[in-house]
């Protein structure tokens, strides 16, 4: 193999202290805390007491799992008629996905809330034609759907560009060779698509699992999820040590959820 | 204890084009009549603050860390904070240091056993006499020697009269099945389990395990007929009539029954919780001197005039609880008259193993709300 040139490993440091400084370091930081008590000292006090946070874990997850697997169900027809659209119409498509995201994650969470009250927006429409006014805020339902209408982007992006380059001789040459069109989606789309499906999973799921603000906003305080218990520890109870072994046992868990999900895809490059 | 930073930010964002044509605020003070010296111009004073929680010149308003540049020549480095427990975190890391800071007379017994303040210099501070007696003194610091008060507040139950009949009296509204989903409760530990413990007649500083669970078994009981835990998301859903029964500060109250006039107030006759937050001085502070300037700044009639009716709590400065002009002058709810004045209870520092318990039993109570 022939020697990395002094230039091409200077074009690496930027990023390489980057890491280091604020990834690799902060994660050791998370280890020791997760490890240690108040004192300092070597404890699993922290770890055995997370037997507690079972069920927000289980909840946590749960939803995340719902809200990704509908973001799929909507995104993946959707990015696929948009792979098969003229240059310009995938441009406007493309910015209309993305035009919620100009526009901060806490704002659009607020404005949510205000609509899906009691007397918000959608009950005033549903009153008008005389129907009864449905519970919105503080349900499990209400937070599902803010955490898809925050991450839908990070499905649809990664899904088209996968279609996209899916090259149109290969559906032609499926079609010549006999394939309807169910067997085309399933032996030549599907199978082509599946890197989207995977990375797009993952983008939605992870900060799904993690967030805090949508639950605590659209939830009412009424859903604990294990964002919420994590930001307590470290915002209310001053308990940074309990605080950190959530987080990590929360990193390992989505660790090895992604890995389940890599090997069902059947494509052991792909890992994460 | 003022948490409704997030919806004014948001409000503001939205209207911002219109405020900033709305021209300049307020930034000199007519005549102070405090001492004051401009010998440290040009320093800078960290002040870490409740949000929302001084009038800094919004609606044009008097903004009084502007005057206060203006008299002195400090800048002022003016930062925020959410919770007693969010700023205890931060300065307890110690990778900030702060001149100024505004917590809460249980937060002040804390600081001041962990040896986290320094005492202030009266003699510099010649506005002090303005505060009112019966608030110098106060339990978390007898000899008055960390702390100047600021605000003042009491928590009780607002209601809707258009949904709630009668006139309620006690906490048990709270737990009433007639009004399921119409209630709202605190989101943090604290305020929510005093509330149980008032009912209950427990109290709220119990240092016995028992009580506390005895209040989450009352709390758990609460779970079916809430429709949320709120902080200052409480504006939104009570102005709106989302909800019709809100236990929330009393100055709190009325900034919203200026929208909704169908709202009323009142302090349960169980009792209810009482608290001043105060100004200290932090041990690691940079610049002391100026700090103590500025408090004596905060003290002065014009500034805490334009801060009460700014943020709308009872003030314990006498230059402006006897101020006719004061826009809430003999307000009956921030100032009720002697024979009025509900039972009350000041919140102390609990020890950690207690705080850590009930935070525990906390979390017991919100996941059984998920069930």
């Amino acid at each position: 193999m022939k020697k990395k040139s002094l230039l091409q490993q200077a074009a690496g440091a930027p990023y390489i202290v980057w890491a280091a400084l604020f990834i690799i370091i902060p994660l050791f930081i998370v280890v020791y805390y997760a490890f240690t008590d108040k004192t300092g000292a070597f404890t699993m006090d922290n770890i055995a007491s997370l037997a507690d946070y079972k069920e927000t874990f289980l909840i946590s997850f749960e939803y995340a799992f719902i809200a990704s697997l509908i973001c799929l169900a909507i995104s993946y027809p959707f990015a696929y008629i948009m792979s098969r659209k003229g240059p310009a119409a995938q441009r406007i498509m493309m910015m209309l996905v993305m035009l919620p995201m100009w526009m901060n994650l806490l704002i659009r969470t607020y404005s949510w809330m205000n609509i899906l009250e009691r007397n918000g927006i959608i009950n005033n429409i549903l009153e008008n034609f005389g129907m009864e006014p449905l519970k919105m805020i503080g349900t499990p339902g209400a937070v599902i759907f803010g955490m898809i209408y925050n991450y839908i982007p990070y499905m649809i992006i990664p899904i088209y560009n996968v279609m996209s380059k899916i090259e149109p001789s290969l559906l032609e040459a499926a079609e010549d060779l006999g394939s309807g069109s169910l067997s085309k989606l399933r032996r030549v789309i599907l199978p082509l698509s599946m890197p989207g499906v995977i990375s797009g999973f993952t983008m939605v799921f992870v900060p799904s699992v993690s967030t805090f603000y949508i639950s605590q906003k659209l939830g009412g305080g009424k859903v604990m999820l294990i964002g919420d218990a994590i930001e307590r520890q470290m915002q209310t109870s001053y308990n940074y040590n309990l605080g950190a072994s959530l987080s990590l046992v929360l990193m390992v868990v989505i660790l090895v959820s992604m890995v389940i999900l890599n090997r069902f895809a059947g494509d052991d490059d792909l890992l994460i | 204890m003022k948490k409704r930073f997030f919806s004014v930010c948001l409000a503001a964002l939205l209207t911002a084009v219109p405020l900033v044509s709305c021209g300049g605020a307020n930034s000199e003070i007519t005549n102070p009549v405090g001492t004051y010296t401009t010998e440290y111009a040009g320093t800078t004073l960290n002040v870490f603050n409740w949000g929302e929680y001084m009038s800094i010149g919004a609606e044009g308003s008097l903004d009084v860390n502007a005057a206060f540049e203006a008299l002195t020549g400090i800048k002022v480095n003016y930062m925020n904070y959410d919770s007693n427990e969010a700023m205890y975190s931060k300065i307890k890391s110690e990778a900030v240091s702060y001149d100024i800071l505004i917590p809460s007379d249980y937060m002040i017994a804390r600081l001041i056993s962990e040896d986290m303040l320094q005492p202030l210099d009266f003699s510099k501070i010649d506005n002090f006499h303005y505060i009112d007696e019966q608030y110098k003194n106060l339990y978390f610091d007898p000899d008055n020697t960390y702390s100047v008060p600021y605000n003042v507040g009491m928590v009780g139950m607002i209601y809707d009269t258009s949904v709630v009949e009668g006139t309620p009296d006690s906490w048990s509204l709270m737990w009433d099945a007639k009004y399921t989903d119409n209630i709202l409760t605190f989101n943090n530990p604290r305020d929510t389990f005093a509330i149980a413990q008032f009912l209950l007649g427990i109290d709220i500083n119990s240092e016995n395990k028992a009580d506390w669970d005895k209040a989450a078994e009352k709390l758990k009981e609460q779970n079916p007929v809430l429709q949320a835990r709120v902080m200052d998301e409480v504006f939104n859903k009570m102005e709106a009539g989302n909800a019709a029964i809100a236990a929330y500060y009393a100055g709190d109250y009325l900034t919203m029954a200026e929208t909704n006039p169908d709202l009323a107030f009142v302090y349960p006759k169980e009792g209810t919780n009482i608290f001043v937050d105060s100004v200290c001085v932090p041990k690691n502070a940079q610049n002391y001197d100026a700090a103590m300037l500025y408090i004596n700044f905060l003290l002065e009639p014009e500034v805490a005039l334009a801060n009460a009716e700014y943020i709308c709590y009872a003030s314990p400065n006498t230059a402006v609880t006897e101020n006719p002009d004061y826009e809430l002058y003999q307000n009956e709810i921030l100032y009720p008259a002697a024979e009025d004045m509900p039972f009350t209870e000041y919140f102390h520092d609990i020890a950690p193993e207690i705080r850590t318990y009930y935070e525990k039993l906390w979390e017991e109570i919100l996941l059984a709300d998920e069930g």
